[in-house]
């Protein structure tokens, strides 16, 4: 099994902690002396760089939001001027701004070499073709690992989504042996080729690995059955790095975070308290190596546990198991992210009164579709059918570009959606994975 | 000479128009013209009634979602030729009938219309000496 950076990925835990110390001190100076936002929030604390001397002080220091990132939207958190920042990506915000972040050089080169420990781990190398079908632009899917494949010497195909003809054509007639895509269409794809009349023995496929969204093993004995590859789970968020965060190796047995660039801890979403090893709660990193963006305690949201043992592949870095769900409503529809409060911005932008909606996930042949049903309540009715599908249709519109996913709009009668008392419902998630 | 008629909003669920009618026969008012527009997933219930402004109330305890509508009533003898008559006047001076319905009674007939200029469409009926029924003659028939 190859190992792409043995020395820092089969590293004894003691010297992974001297290496997480030192560059957590670093960190802290320079989000202290060049982040307005963090040198506030440690001093109201009555912090500074002096008090943090190890990974175990981290623990004093405050955590990051994305409502941080969105309130300091776009550069605000950046950590160098902007003339040495030389990439900028975004995803979805939890209201109408996106979340933006960007990387120095240095950091573009960080995110290539723990991608390519990531598809190493995957068991790619320098021989292997990747049919990157993750969309290449804003997303960090597409790029991510775009500069992982050719950082290992890879030949990289940028196909990004969609256009699922070309996509087999080119797998065949290329030759792809590494799939990079969401899991969902991975299954949308292995009934393509089925449909497709292309024989799975003339396709060269090995190995895929699969994020952006959650997937079950379910779902990943389905793929592996269906396109006769080995499925591999890899994870990242781009306040992190994007891709390349966590990655399985071929042992299957959880994913390895690359903790020398990513120190992950494991907290009670409730009270904020570091949780003991091995226990269920959320994932929280702080950046160790980041320049364009470090970020300290970044609440992630997702649930997890991690575990510190050696794994049978010879790496030692920490594993995380696949993700068990959310601590907030954030919702992963064909891999894109969407909080139903986007979705109220939208309708509030509509109307000044806030209607009462209800989204509701489906998944059909393995495609997931959003529906919004909106109440008409009396201050919206028109009696004119034709106002009433004009208005339907800016209301699809209008959330169609704010959230970048399509979706069907229906009109429903007052009182149809059901109240709840304290936290309403917003979202009917059918989805089983 | 404004006839308020009731529009109503309704998903395209089997059971609505129903509900609606069994409301509006619980608290005694009389329907005296209806129709319904629809579209794939909802539609408009439109109703001429006794009495318009208690029939939005006792809907709207129901939560259905009303509105009343401006719109005007001819009285015509019952052929063709007078239906046609009214439209073309109404199109000639360029006001739009965003919909009508007609029912007939004997040899009469009325014609309901809902137009982009109420006023004018009044104005201009009356001025080819057509016979416009008042509110109150409508809700009694």
């Amino acid at each position: 099994m190859d190992i792409w950076n043995r020395h820092f990925e089969c590293m004894d835990r003691n010297g992974i902690r001297k290496v997480q110390s030192e560059r957590l001190r670093e960190t802290v100076e320079r989000v202290y002396f060049n982040v307005p936002f963090y040198r506030n929030r440690m001093q109201e604390a009555g912090l500074g760089p002096e008090n943090i001397h190890s990974i175990d002080d981290l623990s004093k220091l405050p955590f990051t939001t994305k409502h941080d990132l969105r309130d300091n939207y776009p550069f605000g958190l950046f950590a160098v001027p902007m003339s040495e920042i030389v990439r900028v990506h975004a995803s979805s915000g939890t209201t109408g701004k996106p979340t933006v972040v960007g990387y120095t050089r240095s950091d573009i080169a960080t995110w290539s070499e723990v991608m390519a420990r990531t598809l190493t781990a995957a068991g790619a190398n320098r021989n292997d073709f990747i049919q990157v079908a993750y969309g290449y632009g804003l997303f960090t899917g597409g790029l991510g690992l775009h500069y992982g494949g050719e950082k290992i010497g890879a030949s990289v195909i940028p196909i990004s989504g969609g256009n699922t003809v070309r996509q087999i054509q080119l797998m065949h007639d290329f030759g792809s042996t590494v799939l990079a895509c969401t899991p969902s269409y991975a299954l949308f794809l292995a009934e393509a080729i089925e449909e497709s009349g292309i024989k799975r023995e003339d396709l060269k496929l090995r190995v895929g690995v699969f994020g952006a969204e959650p997937w079950t093993e379910n779902m990943r004995r389905e793929i592996e059955e269906k396109l006769r590859i080995k499925a591999i789970d890899i994870y990242g968020l781009s306040e992190v790095i994007g891709p390349g965060v966590a990655g399985e190796c071929l042992v299957q047995e959880g994913l390895h975070i690359n903790e020398d660039h990513f120190f992950p801890e494991i907290i009670d979403p409730e009270t904020l308290q570091v949780l003991p090893e091995g226990s269920i709660g959320e994932l929280v990193f702080t950046t160790i190596t980041k320049e364009g963006l470090p970020l300290i305690r970044y609440r992630t949201r997702d649930l997890t546990r991690l575990n510190f043992e050696k794994c049978k592949c010879g790496r030692t870095m920490v594993r995380m198991e696949k993700c068990l769900g959310r601590s907030d409503d954030m919702l992963i529809i064909r891999g894109v992210n969407l909080f139903p409060s986007q979705v109220e911005s939208v309708l509030l932008e509509i109307s000044e009164i806030k209607p009462h909606y209800l989204l509701i996930v489906e998944r059909n042949n393995n495609l997931d579709s959003l529906e919004l049903k909106v109440e008409v309540e009396e201050e919206f009715f028109q009696d004119k059918i034709s106002e009433l599908q004009s208005l339907r249709e800016k209301i699809q519109n209008t959330i169609e570009s704010a959230i970048g996913l399509g979706l069907k709009v229906t009109l429903v009668e007052p009182k149809t959606i059901e109240r709840s008392e304290g936290k309403s419902k917003h979202v009917i998630d059918n989805r089983k994975f | 000479m404004i006839t308020h008629q009731l529009s109503v909003f309704l998903e395209n669920k089997s059971g609505r128009l129903t509900e609606v009618l069994e409301v509006l026969g619980e608290e005694n008012i009389r329907i005296t013209a209806l129709s319904v527009a629809d579209t794939a997933e909802f539609g408009i219930l439109r109703l001429i009634v006794s009495d318009p402004e208690k029939a939005r109330e006792f809907l709207k305890k129901k939560s259905f979602s009303v509105n009343l509508t401006e719109v005007i009533s001819v009285i015509v003898p019952n052929e063709a030729k007078h239906y046609a008559k009214i439209l073309r006047i109404l199109s000639d001076l360029g006001i739009s009938v965003e919909y009508t319905y007609a029912f007939s009674l004997g040899d009469k007939s009325i014609i309901i219309l809902r137009c982009s200029n109420t006023e004018e469409a009044i104005k201009a009926l009356k001025s080819h000496e057509l016979e416009l029924l008042r509110a109150s003659d409508l809700y009694k028939i």
